[in-house]
């Protein structure tokens, strides 16, 4: 077959519509993904002793489990106890779970980080705890959680792909059928990749940008040479 | 029915899935360093044109789903290159060493990159060769500086490697599938397999720390003083 | 004086950062068992030339002779005339992850070659000479700025080499932690040591010092001794910096 025909007219118009769904999975998992993360991490952080240990509990549970394993338990393991979820759906449930777990982490490491003085400041003006937490505390935290949860994110484009081991023809599951269809591994697994790279690096250039805009003043990196 | 019957009838086979999944992460995490460290003097040390390879090999390996990257080894790129023959499970712990060599790198170079600057002017001014400082005066502390972060790529690599299950590979996890579809213990199964990871992890985590306090140096580095 | 008693020889150093003329030609010989100090204000290029004469930073121009033997354009052998040009640093530039005593061992083994038990011997002899041989199995986090100094000077002095580069070497530490190490200094100088050293300590430079050169602008603005340096009336600019740097440490 003319390779120009292939590209054009199989390979490419597949991978589009597989990265329409990859797209679709990053949108409906990410914003849910950061809340989670958020609630978590203050649950862990400033909750009852209870919700604190549910919430330490429950990060450490996911971030010991394969994603591939947790998909499965959602798509195959839950209608045996009688909870039916769209393959999509259990996909979206189970990237929420997971991202909101690693995000969790960045924050509560950033709200270790916010001094004393700061929640100190925000009583003495009168505000309650929560209060404080919420419009003093937090956004500082998330400035400071940005680095880490802007690679969880970029984790999460790439982990968007365990979808199509439970069925949801993404981005890779419709490079996988064009392959097997046309015998097409090589050719077809580098478009796949060409276009994940391309999404990786565009999500880190934008990511980057963010990073500098709200960076606080006095927090240069600096990177040390050690030619010589 | 009972889970505990049939956990125990098919414990020989659950263990040689775990025996499998610990090959292909100590397979990964040994190729990691193998590869990782050179590749991280090379892009500190190196001419540009050895830093630019390795930086478009972190570029792609680190902007790959790594089944995107199973995928187009194990149907695409060994077959091609005659390497047909490989056992899925080797072709994994290849897949997952080259990806797991371009994120150590990353951790190497910024370790190396730490170690103050006096560290190599102080070993030239005494008479070592560039290659002498390195490997006695670098290297030990910046492998230090590194193991933390180093320590973390267990885990990755570990949930990672189920993974491998896409090609085919008999690991913890496709042993797993095969007993739910031949026992229908759906939902158990599942989570003892999830345990069994949990352990794993966290077993090999408290290892890497307690080997991070051996090696620790007085007022260096994260150690304990 | 014969030539024979020259054991280093400086010859119109020039050197450059980014089209900025750091050293503008910088000549002087030192004789063995001599100690020189270098003076003179914040970037005039002292630690540049310490560094030129050890290739630390190569010179643009000029040449460096060590006992008649060219070290600059040396190649490889650079590694050889290093081991006989010591240098001791304002920031210790300990090795982190060694003990004192490995600190000293450390180049013995690898670049001197010696045996285990040999370097071991030679190390406890040289932190014995800074009086730092009760410290040798400590760590330089858990060692005093003076005490790390001491295990630096003990690291250079264990090469056996010709001479000793000093680069502020008590700039670093409080008075009284100064005081130990000019004190070792001191007793270097006093065993033969040839010694190079750029320090604003001017009560050292007065009491060891053979020659004094105060460096301005990249060049030897003044060189004599301490006592011709400072009564002379003929010469004024080195007077006149060290009445500066007086008059900021008064206030
Ligand atoms: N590696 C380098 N790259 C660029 N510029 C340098 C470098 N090393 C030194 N310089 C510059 O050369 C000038 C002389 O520096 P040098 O450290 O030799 O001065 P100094 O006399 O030792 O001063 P100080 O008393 O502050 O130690 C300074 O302006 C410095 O910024
Ligand atoms: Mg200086």
């Amino acid at each position: 077959m003319d390779q120009a025909v292939f590209l054009f007219d199989i390979l490419l118009p597949a991978l589009m519509q597989g990265l329409v769904i990859t797209l679709q999975l990053i949108a409906c998992s990410a914003p849910f993904g950061l809340a989670l993360g958020i609630a978590v991490a203050v649950g862990r952080q400033y909750g009852h002793p209870a919700i604190s240990w549910l919430c330490r509990t429950y990060v450490f549970l996911i971030k010991g489990t394969p994603l591939l394993l947790l998909l499965f338990i959602l798509y195959f393991g839950l209608p045996s106890v009688g909870i039916t979820l769209t393959a999509f759906m259990a996909s979206i449930l189970g990237f929420i779970l997971c991202n909101g777990a690693y995000n969790a982490e960045y924050i509560r490491g950033a709200l270790i980080s916010i001094k004393e003085g700061q929640m100190v400041a925000a009583r003495s003006l009168g505000m309650t705890r929560w209060q404080a937490i919420r419009s003093v505390i937090l956004p500082q935290a998330l400035r400071r959680a940005i680095p880490g949860l802007s690679n969880e994110f970029i984790y999460l484009i790439k982990y968007s792909s365990l979808a199509y081991m439970i069925t949801v023809i993404e981005l890779s599951g419709a490079g996988k059928l064009v392959a097997t269809k046309y015998f097409t591994y090589t050719e077809s697994f580098a478009a796949v990749g060409i276009v994940y790279l391309v999404l990786v690096s565009i999500t880190t250039i934008a990511v980057n940008i963010l990073e500098k805009r709200v960076a606080v003043p006095g927090t240069v990196r600096a990177t040390p040479s050690a030619q010589l | 029915m009972d889970i505990l019957p049939i956990l125990i009838d098919w414990s020989p086979y659950i263990l040689s899935g775990v025996a499998s999944t610990l090959g292909l992460v100590l397979t990964a995490l040994g190729l990691g360093i193998l590869l990782g460290l050179p590749m991280a003097l090379g892009q500190v040390y190196g001419a540009w044109p050895v830093r630019a390879v390795v930086g478009v090999y972190v570029w792609f390996f680190r902007g790959l789903p790594i089944l995107v990257l199973l995928f187009l080894f194990w149907f695409g790129i060994f077959p091609a290159i005659g390497l047909g023959h490989l056992s899925a499970f080797v072709v994994g712990a290849v897949v997952l060493g080259l990806r797991g060599a371009a994120y150590q790198s990353q951790i190497f170079r910024g370790a190396i990159q730490s170690v103050g600057e006096g560290q190599m002017i102080a070993a030239r001014s005494l008479g070592m060769s560039k290659f002498t400082a390195i490997q006695s005066v670098i290297l030990p502390q910046a492998m230090r500086i590194a193991l933390p972060g180093w320590s973390n790529e267990y885990p990755n690599i570990l949930t990672d490697s189920a993974v491998c299950y896409a090609i085919g590979v008999v690991e913890l996890l496709t042993i797993t599938s095969r007993i739910v579809t031949q026992t229908h213990m759906t939902m158990p199964v599942y989570l003892v397999a999830a345990g069994i990871f949990i352990i794993l992890n966290y077993g090999g985590l408290k290892f890497l720390h307690g080997l991070e306090k051996r090696v620790a140096i007085p007022g260096f580095g994260t150690g304990a003083t | 004086m014969n030539d024979n008693d020259i054991v280093l020889r400086v010859e119109d150093i020039h050197k450059s950062f980014g089209g900025i003329e750091v050293l503008r030609g910088v000549s002087f010989d030192v004789r063995r068992g001599e100690t020189k100090v270098f003076i003179g204000p914040s970037g005039t290029g002292k630690s540049t030339l310490l560094r030129c004469i050890n290739q630390l930073t190569p010179p643009d121009r000029g040449r460096v002779w060590l006992d008649g033997e060219e070290v600059t354009n040396s190649g490889a052998r650079i590694n050889h005339f290093r081991q006989k040009i010591g240098m001791v640093f304002q920031n210790f530039f300990l090795f982190d992850h060694l003990t004192a005593v490995k600190n000293v061992e450390l180049a013995l083994l690898k670049v001197r070659g010696m045996s285990k038990a040999e370097a071991r011997e030679k190390a406890l002899t040289e932190l014995r000479q800074v009086g730092m041989e009760d410290w040798a199995e400590h760590y330089p986090a858990e060692l005093s700025g003076g005490q790390a100094q001491r295990v630096s000077i003990a690291r250079a002095l264990a090469m056996d080499p010709d001479v000793i580069l000093f680069d502020e070497p008590t700039s670093a530490l409080d008075p009284e932690l100064t005081r130990e190490v000019l004190e070792v200094m001191k007793k270097l100088a006093k065993n033969g040591m040839t010694m190079l050293v750029v320090t604003h300590e001017m009560g050292f430079a007065c009491s060891v010092a053979n020659e004094v050169l105060f460096m301005e602008n990249g060049v030897v603005a003044e060189q004599g001794s301490p006592d011709l340096l400072l009564n002379d009336p003929r010469f004024t600019r080195m007077k006149d910096f060290i009445g500066r740097i007086d008059s900021r440490m008064s206030d």
